[in-house]
């Protein structure tokens, strides 16, 4: 196990690698879900007060 | 096509779709993830090889990306739709992302197998070139106030930056790189092995999808805040 997360010798390589894309990729699916409630809550909100 | 593409159509079909995707996304992802960390080392890159399974498919999808944002671009410029141009705003922070990723995780690849984390390659260069597009296309769409014009001028820089795709893709056959050639996609078949092969082509279509998912949500939300923005228009 322990030879998984030495990678070879190369961790200092693989696992921050994989830690950024985690991050972006993670960062994208919050940002694009959170834009998309706050734009669907505030069309409600202006739905609600338009006669 | 065009006939899917009026709004309220568009977001009938997505809402339906998009669960799909994401559960699609999930597991390709999941699988991709398995079978990379269970592939054994390769015998020249050792377990580097590792990051090819997340270089290869964001620099694809970076590809992809920008292809389907100056075609929407173009149809929205030719075909005048709202739709379009909507489609072509969605996709470029999403490409400048995984252009990001990419040139970040062959930075960390480049560094110990080729002994230096940057060089002026063709491929390199060209690919950096690729994240200043995208970047300058952002810009122009927060620079231009009227909706109309910034479509239409933004629009006219996605199509003039699309002739960097090509130089991207045949830059390792023009110039002498130190990036490798084709692989996969060649003639003759790919040159890398199955236990390398599998767990690349469910990343690259892990991300590919994950790409579509992304790009379908902020579609809707860009749908969502014109209504909204047409909304209080009306209202003052």
């Amino acid at each position: 196990m322990s030879g998984f997360f030495v990678m070879g010798g190369y961790a200092a390589f693989v696992w921050p690698a994989y830690g950024v894309s985690a991050l972006g990729i993670i960062a994208a699916v919050v940002l694009c879900w959170r834009g998309y409630a706050n734009a669907k809550a505030r069309l409600a909100t202006l739905e609600k007060n338009t006669p | 096509m065009l006939r899917y593409a009026n709004p309220k159509r568009f977001m009938d079909l997505s809402g339906r779709v998009l669960p799909w995707l994401g559960a699609g996304t999930a597991i390709l992802l999941s699988l991709g993830l398995y079978l990379g960390f269970a592939a054994p080392p390769d015998y020249q890159q050792s377990d580097t090889v590792k990051i090819m399974f997340i270089h290869v498919p964001a620099a694809w999808v970076a590809m992809m990306t920008y292809g389907l944002m100056a075609l929407s671009a173009a149809t929205g410029l030719i075909n005048r739709h709202p739709l379009a141009d909507a489609a072509a705003k969605a996709a470029a922070p999403l490409g400048a992302l995984f252009t990001t990723l990419a040139l970040i995780t062959g930075s960390l690849w480049g560094k110990p197998m080729w002994g230096a984390w940057w060089v002026w390659d063709g491929r390199l260069t060209s690919f950096l070139i690729l994240l200043f597009l995208y970047l300058g296309y952002i810009a122009l769409w927060n620079a231009i106030e009227d909706e109309p014009r910034a479509a239409r001028a933004t629009a006219i820089l996605a199509l003039v930056g699309a002739v960097n795709l090509p130089i991207i893709e045949f830059s390792v056959q023009w110039w002498t790189t130190l990036h490798q050639g084709e692989s996969i996609l060649r003639p003759g078949g790919p040159t890398i092995s199955a236990v390398f092969l599998w767990p690349l082509f469910a990343m690259a279509l892990g991300y590919t999808l994950l790409f579509f998912t992304l790009w379908i949500v902020r579609i809707r939300t860009e749908i969502l805040n014109r209504r909204a923005r047409s909304l209080m228009l009306g209202l003052a």
